[in-house]
């Protein structure tokens, strides 16, 4: 079984928490989020221009880079993660361009050899898929695509297409961070896309609180929670571990627990 | 005549590729938009009527053909070919790109969307966007850099005067790119009511090829004028690159021409040895950015480099695709121009000819003095002359150390 299996696999819906590689320290905020109970963990690569982000997870990317965070830098975090554990999930998030930089086979088989199990890339759409899809899936890991609400029907075989690991459903037309979609359109979204694909479906964009993060847990498989994580990183700077673990704890007790508590 | 296998006129492939270059690498959200776009471009351009209605705009309210006039000052001075200018600067607005604007309004229009957003640089294109919102009564936000906003406030007022929202980008290092990240981000979160006006050949498909199609008014008129004025074809296009949707307007409707040379001039900053340039071509390597494959100024580890130019409008770490392409083929020589070297074209071109030019356009001036001697007294150089140089005159005073 995959460790993204198992991840989704536990009877109940999981939570996926995102934070940028370089900002604070980093080794130590991965530990608290996996402490705090989070079952799958993206690590966010900073690019100079972060395109679909708001400006939270923009500043983070700035931090990092000002900081002096490479290539070289992420891939080792990921295997320092790997060797402490074993068995979470581990996401490489970020643009195209620090990807194929050096050459797509090149980042696929560094980051199969730090322990990486999938790979999310916000600017490469099933349409240019053979520039980093083919490498990561020769490399044994798992493309997993973005599905929005603009997503129509007659696009999804495409979107779902060589994609693997989990379906990640943005639940707003926007950037990361602002606003929320409401429940509603979200429980439709997710059943359309589980209609068509045997992929868990984990929602993000705009969720910050453990109320919202019940909420979709009740509907979708996963929870995505990034920019609340990154705010907390900016406000606490290296120290950043305890707070982390404390908002962790208290969104994955929502999340896991989503389906017990519905009226 | 022209062997359509060997054209190089053929360019994009179906999925937008140019070579290598150029492909949609944008975010899923707005990958159903670039497709609608696609599909209604390609209805517009085969509608006789969206053509008529664009030529119109072009005669009655851009005022063009645009002239095509012999600058016989320059020539005398250089002793080398023939020196003609493509008069852009002439048109409304001052530059060319309102040609692209024209174009694209009428496209947001044909698909029903109600609000126009648009990145600049220098400005010019940000005044053009609104212009045409400001003739078509769509409300319109420009994103701009706010170091641009600091050195270009003529056409921040214009802009104003047009009834457009200026937004200042404070992000990077407030430039060209990281105003066309802020849109890219307006737009993502609007798609289902706003059309987003790309300034320049580049972005994801259909962009470069409808802007390069847009623009290619200027070579078509100028193929035209030049023959009818000279019964033959210039040997030389000169054009100055940023994004490079002027040059790409000029060069296109001559790329099947053998005997027509062509330089593309990007801006060589400080200095292409230096960190502090913008020639994408002669001191980068291709990557991806602003949803297209290009060659772009970036690290080892694929990050991008901010660009340096004195001129706002060149002032950006990538070029479009096609340029990209026909730098590799060879079809299109690029060479570099330094700021000292276009603040000196922009001087000799008001002193000698009685034109301001734009600094972009100085920068193709610019180029004249180590070409020019190459050609023979029969032999003609058509230098783009893209834009006016009213916006630029605090920048130049500036670097002259002058007090306005």
């Amino acid at each position: 079984m995959s460790r993204f299996e198992s991840a989704f696999g536990k009877g109940r819906p999981a939570l996926v928490c995102f934070i940028t590689a370089g900002d604070g320290d980093t080794a130590a905020n991965l530990d608290a989020l996996v402490a705090g109970g989070a079952d799958v963990i993206e690590l966010g690569m900073p690019f100079t221009d972060p395109m679909a982000d708001g400006p939270a997870i923009q500043a983070a990317n700035l931090r990092a880079l000002a900081k002096g965070t490479t290539t070289a830098d992420i891939l080792a975090l990921a295997a320092g993660f790997r060797a402490r554990h074993p068995e979470v999930p581990l996401v490489l998030m970020g643009y195209a361009n620090p990807m194929i930089h050096r050459g797509a086979d090149w980042f696929a088989a560094e980051a199969a050899k730090a322990g990486v199990d999938g790979v999310i890339c916000v600017d490469i759409p099933p349409e240019e898929d053979a520039e980093l899809g083919p490498q990561l899936r020769a490399a044994g890991l798992n493309m997993i695509r973005l599905a929005t609400p603009t997503t129509d029907a007659a696009r999804l075989p495409a979107v779902l297409d060589g994609s693997g690991g989990f379906l990640y459903y943005v639940s707003v037309a926007g950037i990361t961070g602002k606003q929320q979609a409401a429940i509603d359109s979200i429980e439709q979204a997710v059943a359309r896309l589980k209609a068509s694909t045997d992929l868990p479906v984990a929602v993000g964009f705009g969720v910050r609180t453990p109320g919202q993060a019940e909420a979709i847990a009740r509907v979708a498989d996963g929870v995505v929670v990034g920019s609340a994580f990154i705010d907390i990183v900016a406000e606490h700077g290296e120290e950043a571990a305890a707070p982390l673990k404390e908002l962790t704890a208290a969104l994955a007790k929502a999340v896991h627990n989503a389906r017990e508590t519905v009226a | 005549m022209t062997d359509l296998a060997n054209s190089f006129r053929t360019q994009p492939d179906e999925r937008g590729h140019f070579g290598q270059f150029g492909g949609r690498y944008v975010a899923e959200t707005l990958m159903p938009l670039i497709l609608d776009l696609e599909k209604e471009y390609r209805a517009a351009k085969a509608d006789p009527a969206f053509k008529a209605e664009f030529d119109s705009l072009m005669a009655h309210y851009v005022g063009r053909p645009s002239p095509l006039y012999f600058a016989e000052r320059l020539t005398e001075h250089f002793g080398g070919g023939q020196i003609w200018f493509k008069r852009e600067e002439l048109n409304h607005t001052g530059a060319h790109k309102i040609n692209n604007c024209i174009g694209q309004i009428l496209l947001a229009i044909r698909m029903g969307k109600t609000r126009i957003i648009a990145e600049t640089g220098a400005g010019q294109h940000g005044v053009a966007t609104a212009t045409v919102c400001a003739r078509f009564g769509l409300p319109c936000v420009i994103y701009m850099g706010s170091t641009d906003v600091a050195r270009q406030q003529p056409n921040v007022f214009r802009m104003k005067l047009l009834g457009a929202e200026v937004i200042p980008v404070e992000s990077g290092a407030k430039t060209l790119k990281d105003a066309m990240n802020e849109a890219m981000r307006d737009w993502v979160a609007n798609v289902h009511d706003t059309f987003y006006i790309i300034g320049t050949a580049a972005g994801p498909h259909p962009y470069p090829e409808l802007v390069r199609d847009f623009q290619s008014v200027i070579g078509k008129e100028a193929r035209a004028q030049m023959l009818e004025r000279t019964g033959k074809l210039p040997d030389l296009l000169l054009a100055a690159v940023g994004g490079g949707s002027n040059a790409i307007g000029l060069f296109h409707p001559f790329l099947d021409d053998p005997e027509v040379a062509m330089v593309g001039v990007e801006a060589g900053g400080h200095g292409v040895e230096t960190d502090k340039h913008a020639a994408s071509l002669t001191g980068g390597s291709p990557g991806v950015l602003h949803g297209n494959k290009t060659y772009l100024l970036q690290d080892e580890d694929g990050q991008i480099i901010e660009a340096h130019s004195i001129s706002a409008g060149l002032d950006y770490p990538g070029i479009g695709p096609e340029h990209s392409w026909l730098h590799d083929i060879g079809r299109v020589k690029y060479l570099p121009i330094n700021d000292d070297e276009a603040l000196e074209a922009f001087q000799l071109c008001c002193r000698l000819e009685g034109i301001i030019p734009a600094l972009e356009s100085a920068h193709a001036l610019a180029a004249l003095p180590k070409v020019a001697k190459e050609y023979g007294k029969d032999q003609m150089i058509l230098v783009n002359v893209s834009g006016r140089g009213d916006k630029d005159i605090f920048t130049v005073a500036d670097a002259l150390g002058a007090k306005i």
